[in-house]
């Protein structure tokens, strides 16, 4: 199959991906949340690792286990375990990273009848030798709730082999970022937001070869002619909504880097494959840039955001993060800031849930673009 | 909090708690140190979270100053709204924590009560009760360009670890470090012994005192609770604090030897979970007591003595880390409903308040699940108010009135 159409198919069908995946190889699929996930682990152990994001249906179910003023990634993703639309997993783990899902691994655990279920108290600050040693620790104990939650033997050969494949799959993404940003026109915004939405939720070596194929057959597309356009950065949370790239590119506006954690933040960072598997895999936690509900010192988010900029030629950044997120509200006006300070133009957009927003942001996102 | 009465009704004077306004003097006192300047009083200032390990602070001639209290402040004079108005101006969303709000925009235009905290030398975060505190320091640590210690305190969901022990003790000793460096002198550990004890001495008379609600008539409710927590948090291993609640315990003890409880007439006794909503303290306060109804106790304000088990009066500093980490918000939603469970049975309450606070998610998510525990495991009714703690916008008087009506019903 056209490797783009395969990406296209499973980011609007994920789960039919996971189910047609587990009836083909008999494997488990193991949801998580965050891309604080080690999910070299998860694909060491012989499962599925799967990023729950939530389908955007209505919620009803949830609204009796999460009051509103919770993030619809959270609400969104609970009511679809509840509603059955998830009965595929095997289990699912919660890294901990914010207050809500620190709750929704309760909520979880007791409501939804999962059997697996763990919880990878992560240390809050990567940038001491203490935090560093015990996220070491953490990880190791993730190891073994793995082995005990799945019935499986974690080997370090495995475990070698799938820190490989998911460099490969990093690196193969990293290309496609470069491919986008050298050769403009040649993937388009959804596009790409599709690749990585399937990359969450792929079999990461069936994964791979997508995306070698992929970048083989874009590399040797026309490049269209489209230089012109106002080239653009995103930040904050992530982004369930492919449309936003829809609606930057119909507006005259190009996606040139993101930080989302669905994103850049997703592949940045390769683990060192000669080093004692989990001290690399930690090694890679702490020198990525952090999620903001992380902590590496206190300018760490803002100051890769300029670089970022800077480094892509970018006319202006847009803010994106869902209405209710914490970690992203409380950076978003210092990151602001340092952007001010250097003359960069941007946005915010807070984004309620999938739908209800799409017109508004059309609006803006247009009258951003002709002002820059 | 109390206010002065116009008409001095005799009923009502014989029930007032007589240590309040000597509660006021000792606030007042501390502020007021605290905002001379620092040439004058010599002493560096840390801000600090309120769950945060303060007693190092006091072994090292650090004046504490808690925000969070400041938050509070700041809501119980209805100041709450402006300030957090002037953070959304700044480019923060409506959605975060109403302190972290209030303070970060009080910071800035020096508002609220006392016009404003005194700047800060030291910031020291522990997450121990939520993960808004750290980004609210880190905004903190930019505006005021101070250093930042950050005790990292992992969540028990199901169960405190070897690793996690570790971790904390290794932090403990990092901050110890850190206090030197900003001090620029040593560590005085003999001092620490000192108030450590004090600090064990406080929490244990806190606790004394909120148990003496265990009486019916209960001789105070949570709403005074409300008010005499600010000691145990902000002056935690003082002889003031111990002095200070030794005395507000011996007026407890009176008032149940003479059968004074806080209510007229005190027919229900409730449980009160999550922050109080301070800028209505007092008609919250009126509308149970004209219900005859009691709180008699809630997981806020016993919140400070939540980690007691797990201190050790020999070796302080050693189980320092481990004992802030294991406090009961910083543990999985069932944890926090048994500990609610064993308050209705310690209490005997009939029934329980919870505050959905729109600022505290790691107090409020789960509360639903904790309500349905309850009414599975004790079967007694349960109130639930939506509302924010500081921010008065969330509040619905009318709604609120008629669900407290219905729930009344139901006891
Ligand atoms: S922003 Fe970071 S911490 Fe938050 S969910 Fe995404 S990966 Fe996890
Ligand atoms: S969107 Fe924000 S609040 Fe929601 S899960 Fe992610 S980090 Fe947490
Ligand atoms: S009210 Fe809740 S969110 Fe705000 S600082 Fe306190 S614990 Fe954190």
């Amino acid at each position: 199959m056209d490797p783009l159409q395969l990406f296209r198919d499973i980011s609007q069908h994920p789960a039919d991906y996971a189910r047609q995946w587990k009836t083909r190889t008999g494997g488990k699929v193991v949801g998580n949340f965050c891309s604080y996930t080690p999910q070299e682990l998860i694909v060491a152990a012989g499962a599925l690792p799967y990023r729950i994001l939530g389908s955007g249906a209505d919620i009803s179910r949830a609204d009796s286990y999460l009051q509103a003023y919770c993030c619809s990634l959270v609400r969104g993703s609970l009511e679809d375990a509840l509603a059955g639309r998830l009965e595929f997993l095997d289990g699912a783990v919660f890294p901990h990273t914010c207050d809500s899902i620190q709750r929704l691994s309760d909520i979880w655990r007791m409501n939804t009848g999962f059997g697996f279920h763990a919880d990878i108290i992560l240390p809050v600050k990567l940038d001491t030798e203490s935090a560093v040693d015990y996220m070491v620790s953490v990880l190791r104990r993730f190891r073994q709730d793995l082995e005990k939650g799945l019935g499986v033997t974690l080997t370090d050969a495995r475990l070698a082999d799938a820190i490989r494949i998911c460099n490969q799959v990093r690196q193969l993404l990293a290309t496609l970022y470069e491919l986008r940003r050298t050769r403009p026109g040649v993937i388009g915004g959804s596009d790409l937001h599709a690749v990585f939405r399937a990359a969450l939720v792929m079999d990461r070596v069936e994964l791979a070869e997508a995306l070698a194929t992929l970048v083989d057959q874009l590399a040797a597309a026309p490049q269209s002619q489209d230089e012109s356009t106002k080239r653009i950065v995103f930040s904050g949370g992530l982004c369930s909504m492919p449309d936003i790239y829809r609606v930057v590119e119909e507006a005259g506006g190009r996606v040139v880097w993101d930080d989302f954690c669905t994103g850049a933040r997703y592949f940045e960072g390769l683990v060192d494959e000669t080093r004692e598997p989990i001290q690399a895999l930690t090694e890679r936690y702490r020198e990525r840039v952090v999620c903001p509900a992380k902590h590496a010192g206190i300018y760490n988010r803002g100051t890769y955001l300029l670089e970022k900029v800077k480094e892509n030629r970018a006319d202006g950044v847009i803010f994106l993060f869902l209405k209710f997120c914490d970690p992203h509200g409380f950076d978003y006006p210092y990151m602001k800031a340092m952007l001010d300070k250097e003359g960069i133009p941007s946005i915010m957009f807070e984004i309620e849930d999938q739908l209800s927003s799409e017109g508004q942001l059309r609006t803006r996102c247009e009258a951003f673009l002709e002002m820059i | 909090m109390p206010s002065d009465e116009k008409i001095i009704d005799p009923d009502k004077e014989r029930r007032k708690i007589k240590c309040d306004s000597k509660m006021r003097e000792i606030m007042a006192q501390y502020y007021m140190e605290a905002k001379t300047p620092k040439e004058q009083r010599g002493k560096p200032i840390a801000w600090i979270t309120s769950g945060g390990p303060v007693e190092p602070l006091h072994a090292m001639d650090v004046i504490p100053i808690y925000p969070e209290n400041y938050g509070a402040m700041i809501g119980a004079s209805k100041m709450g709204v402006e300030l957090c108005e002037r953070a959304e101006e700044m480019g923060y969303p409506r959605d975060l924590c109403s302190y972290a709000r209030a303070d970060i925009a009080s910071a800035t235009v020096n508002g609220g009560p006392i016009g404003g905290l005194p700047e800060p030398d030291m910031l020291i975060c522990c997450n121990n009760i939520c993960g808004t505190v750290l980004k609210w320091y880190e905004v903190q640590a930019r505006y005021y360009n101070v250093p930042l210690f950050i005790l990292d305190t992992p969540i028990t969901h199901t169960e405190f670890n070897d690793e996690m022990r570790r971790y904390v003790t290794r932090q403990s000793e990092e901050y110890i470090r850190f206090l030197e460096q900003v001090c620029g002198k040593k560590f005085d550990y003999d001092r620490m012994k000192v108030v450590g004890d004090l600090s064990i001495r406080g929490q244990e008379l806190w606790q004394e005192i909120l148990d003496t609600t265990m009486n019916r008539p209960a001789p105070m409710t949570c709403f005074d609770a409300f008010f005499h927590l600010a000691m145990i948090v902000t002056l935690r291993g003082t002889q003031t604090a111990v002095d200070y609640y030794e005395m507000l315990l011996a007026e407890m003890k009176e008032r149940v030897a003479q059968g004074i409880g806080m209510l007229p007439n005190e027919k229900y006794r409730l449980v009160w979970d999550n922050l109080p909503i301070w800028y209505r303290l007092r008609w919250l306060s009126n509308k149970f007591i004209e219900r005859s109804a009691c709180l008699v106790a809630d997981t806020y304000t016993s919140g400070w003595t939540s980690w007691m088990p797990f201190v050790d009066r020999s070796d302080f500093l050693g189980f320092l880390g481990e004992s802030y980490a294991r406090i009961f918000l910083n543990s999985g939603t069932d944890i926090m409903a048994d500990n609610i469970i064993r308050m209705v049975k310690k209490y005997d309450a009939d029934g329980v308040v919870f505050h959905s606070n729109r600022s505290c998610k790691p107090y409020s998510f789960g509360q639903y699940d904790i309500q349905r525990i309850i009414q599975k495991k004790l079967g007694i009714p349960t109130l639930m108010i939506e509302a924010d703690m500081v921010d008065e916008r969330s509040f619905s008087e009318s709604q609120i009135e008629t669900r407290i009506d219905a729930f009344i019903e139901m006891l």
